[in-house]
């Protein structure tokens, strides 16, 4: 049957499933205690902040009604600027402005909206509407980031992210996520995102699915999407393996987008990251997950970590040719 | 955490424990595995409430009399500090409640257990002499008319009963029906106009035996003498002739209850039907185990029926979406719905949630355009769900569906949230996943209905509730499950080389 299979050929193919993740990984690695800061995307960004860590700018927060009011003299000299839920998931309630014309404020998908519903927006943000939950939240502002040229024909809109599973410090698995004009700027592969499997050791792409189903082309720019590489690697991986530190999980997902003129920059942290990226990377998790459990890493230093991942899981062929499904 | 041994020892344990507590009981109070190879048991439970006035006080309450199709297991009375006796004859008997001085609020329970058996049939007694009925004008002048119409084509009291009943059923009533049922009430009325026409005839108290029901009150019936025997009529429809589901309560013109020295009474019912083995009933007369929900008061007790489904309920849930990958719209929604499904019966119920939960959508869609806040939001959509119930149940009662009023059984709160949820979900995720979610909650819904509404389980629940340990035990052991969801086979199928 091409539609199920059989579950001793996925365990044979080391795929991580979600029971697994759950009670081996997250329960045992994740110290419920540190849950809150990564679930809170405006308190991640000013732990990073503070460890030095690169992030997009914080502007502004607006955490009460009485500072939606007042909004508009922080947003007067913004060319651009994002506003975020705090504790939003799935990539929920998040304004991206390019620009202002007249007094209307550019949407990223080109449509004109007014300052009142950019209040709007963050009366809902603050009242939770995108939060998990329903519960209160705060919403904060933050500068856009600029595409890298590099990447700019592989996206219908928005900045592509690179999504890393940084196990105990170590990363062992990367995607590369580019929104189509079907994921509507989102970069949730099954909201039909691209996910581009990355090889650890070179930031290359290995093999790019669609629905699950392998693609060598963008469906929107037509880019060919063999030729991807994701420049400043080394940098970014550093970035990825420092946030083990900063956020004491042994099993984080990394979340970070490329600024034209700053590099690298953490998005946001995940706690539970899916599972998708063994999709993109056509292999398990698995396997990779339990050489890290089979090596002392607890006293490595940054420098090491990073040499065994590249050690350890680079992917021997370039871009995978073969149709693999 | 990590060391699966004393985690297994654990669960070993619970399902050991849980069924050898069953085995035990099964084997030593004789507590059938399965339903239906029992005596049914209702036990009735009489709650009689007043407000004190701090003097002496006495409380009367009439009991039911011996009576064909129940017989009397025991009885028993929970009222401390009151005197307690039971006075009267076999014909009718009174609970009788004294003391010195109580103040406050006073809550006295009156408990009897019946067996249903057809066995015995009681000689009961011949009708009661009645004097000259005396009618006030104009009812004498009614009353003779409605007689005079219903005389020449009836037999015997029995036809005339019925006569009688059809008379002042009759839609639109005749005039002087009208007349007659604005002074006087359904019962009362044909035991006068019967006495009348020189037949032995009485109002009767009835209680309506139906399982799990709780505060009720009893009903008027009436009753006549056809010569051998007396024969029970409801004052609304006509003859009764299955008696098992009613329990003749009250047969004398004193009221039920009587309190001396107090105000405010009234008295309620309660009632729940076992099913319990003749010898169990024994063991339990002999010494009582005080570990038993039978023990509980009656009204208690027909909650823990429910609640002891919850946990098969739960587990559904965890085995679907542990080892299945079924998505869900809150996670223990579902059983509550199944709750509710128990009430209503599926169908019915699974319509009038799809209903409720589609116009409640479409009226959500609106709400989003008025950018509330949230707990506004909700509480505005429970005001809309309790509107739509309320609509929902006038609607279907107008057409005749009775089954659309056990609408009500659903947990609005629930409900309401369950809208709001989707809505967002809808917002953000498309209807597809809506589809999916709500899709997903209702087959776990129905699942757990199908399972929680077996009389087997049902039984085993409520009668054995040592086995919940075994049931824990996999809880847990679910709980640890490693391996793929069923649905993951289907979301890593790409894998396939």
């Amino acid at each position: 049957m091409k539609n199920w299979i059989s579950p001793f050929e996925l365990k044979r193919r080391g795929i991580l499933g979600m029971n697994r993740r759950n009670v081996s990984y997250i329960s045992r690695y994740n110290n419920r205690r540190q849950f809150p800061l990564v679930d809170n995307k405006l308190k991640t960004k000013l732990v990073a902040e503070e460890a030095g860590l690169a992030v997009p700018k914080l502007i502004d927060i607006v955490a009460t009604q009485h500072e939606v009011e007042s909004v508009e003299q922080n947003l007067k000299d913004l060319d651009s600027f994002v506003a975020k839920p705090a504790q939003g998931s799935g990539g929920k309630g998040i304004l991206v402005v390019v620009g202002q014309e007249d007094g209307l404020y550019r949407k990223a998908s080109g449509d004109l909206i007014t300052l009142a519903a950019v209040k709007r927006h963050l009366t809902n943000t603050l009242s939770g509407l995108h939060s998990l939950g329903g519960r209160n939240d705060v919403a904060f502002l933050e500068t856009l980031v600029r595409v890298d040229p590099v990447f700019s024909s592989f996206s219908h809109e928005g900045v592509p992210d690179i999504r890393l599973i940084v196990f105990q410090g170590i990363p062992v698995m990367g995607m590369l996520r580019l929104a189509t004009r079907a994921s509507d700027g989102k970069a949730n592969l099954h909201q039909g995102a691209i996910g581009v499997g990355l090889d650890i050791a070179t930031g290359r792409g290995i093999q790019a699915v669609l629905h699950n189903k392998l693609v060598t082309h963008h469906p929107d720019t037509g880019a060919d999407l063999s030729t991807l590489t994701v420049p400043n690697w080394p940098s970014l991986l550093r970035l990825a393996a420092e946030c083990y530190e900063v956020t004491e999980l042994g099993y984080l997902g990394c979340d970070i987008v490329i600024d034209r003129d700053r590099g690298p920059l953490i998005l946001e942290l995940n706690a539970r990251p899916g599972l998708s990226i063994q999709l993109a990377n056509n292999s398990g998790l698995l396997p990779r997950l339990q050489r890290v459990e089979a090596t002392k890493t607890k006293k490595m230093r940054i420098a090491d970590r990073l040499q065994f991942a590249m050690e350890n899981f680079k992917h021997d062929d370039t871009w995978e040719t073969l149709p693999a499904f | 955490m990590n060391k699966i041994g004393p985690f297994l020892a654990l669960v070993v344990a619970l399902v050991v424990i849980g069924l050898g507590a069953a085995q035990f009981r099964h084997t030593t109070y004789n507590i059938p595995w399965l339903p239906g190879s029992e005596t049914e048991i209702w036990q009735v439970e009489a709650r009689i409430e007043f407000d004190a006035r701090g003097s002496a006080a006495q409380v009367y309450l009439t009991l039911p009399p011996d009576q064909q199709g129940f017989a009397m297991v025991s009885e028993a009375t929970a009222s401390s500090g009151w005197g307690f006796a039971i006075e009267g004859d076999q014909i009718q008997r009174r609970a009788h409640w004294t003391q010195r001085a109580p103040q406050g609020r006073q809550v006295l329970f009156y408990k009897l257990d019946l067996a249903v058996s057809d066995a015995d049939t009681w000689e009961l007694p011949p009708p009661a002499p009645t004097g000259t009925i005396i009618w006030d004008e104009p009812y004498q002048t009614a009353v003779s008319h409605v007689l005079d119409n219903i005389l020449p084509i009836t037999a015997d009291p029995h036809t005339m009963a019925l006569q009688l009943i059809q008379t002042l059923n009759r839609q639109p009533p005749d005039q002087n029906v009208s007349l007659l049922t604005s002074a006087y009430t359904g019962a009362d009325l044909m035991q006068r106009v019967l006495q009348t026409a020189g037949l032995s005839a009485r109002a009767v108290q009835v209680l309506e035996l139906e399982d799990g029901r709780r505060r009720q009150a009893l009903a008027d019936y009436l009753q006549v003498w056809d010569g051998q025997q007396w024969r029970l009529y409801d004052p609304a429809v006509g003859e009764v002739t299955k008696s098992t589901e009613l329990l003749l309560w009250q047969t004398g013109t004193p009221g039920v209850l009587e309190v001396l020295g107090g105000t405010n009474s009234r008295v309620s019912f309660s009632m729940i039907s076992q099913s319990r083995s003749s010898l169990l009933l024994a063991q339990e007369q002999a010494d009582d185990f005080a570990l038993s929900l039978y023990n509980l008061p009656i009204a208690e007790q027909s909650m823990f029926k429910l609640i002891m489904l919850l946990p098969v309920g739960a587990f559904v849930v965890v085995l679907l979406r542990v080892l299945v990958g079924i998505r869900t719209s809150g996670t223990f929604m579902p059983v509550l719905i199944a709750l509710a499904f128990l009430q209503t019966e599926l169908i019915p119920g699974l319509t009038s949630f799809i209903i409720v939960v589609g116009i409640g959508l479409s009226i959500r869609s609106y709400l989003s355009t008025l950018n509330l806040l949230l707990v506004a939001r909700i509480a505005t959509l429970v005001v809309l769900v309790i509107g739509i119930i309320s609509l929902f149940s006038i609607v279907s009662y107008r057409l005749g569906l009775i089954q659309g009023l056990t609408i009500t059984f659903f947990p609005m709160i629930i409900l309401a949230w369950t809208i709001e949820r989707m809505s967002i979900t809808w917002e953000e995720e498309g209807p597809k996943e809506v589809l999916l979610q709500g899709g997903g909650s209702l087959f776990v819904a129905v699942l757990a209905f199908l399972l929680m509404d077996m009389a087997v389980i049902e039984h085993l629940a409520f009668n054995f509730p040592e086995l919940h340990l075994a049931l824990l035990g996999l809880i847990l052991l679910a709980g640890r499950y490693t391996g793929y969801r069923l649905l993951e086979l289907k979301r890593f199928s790409a894998f396939n080389s």
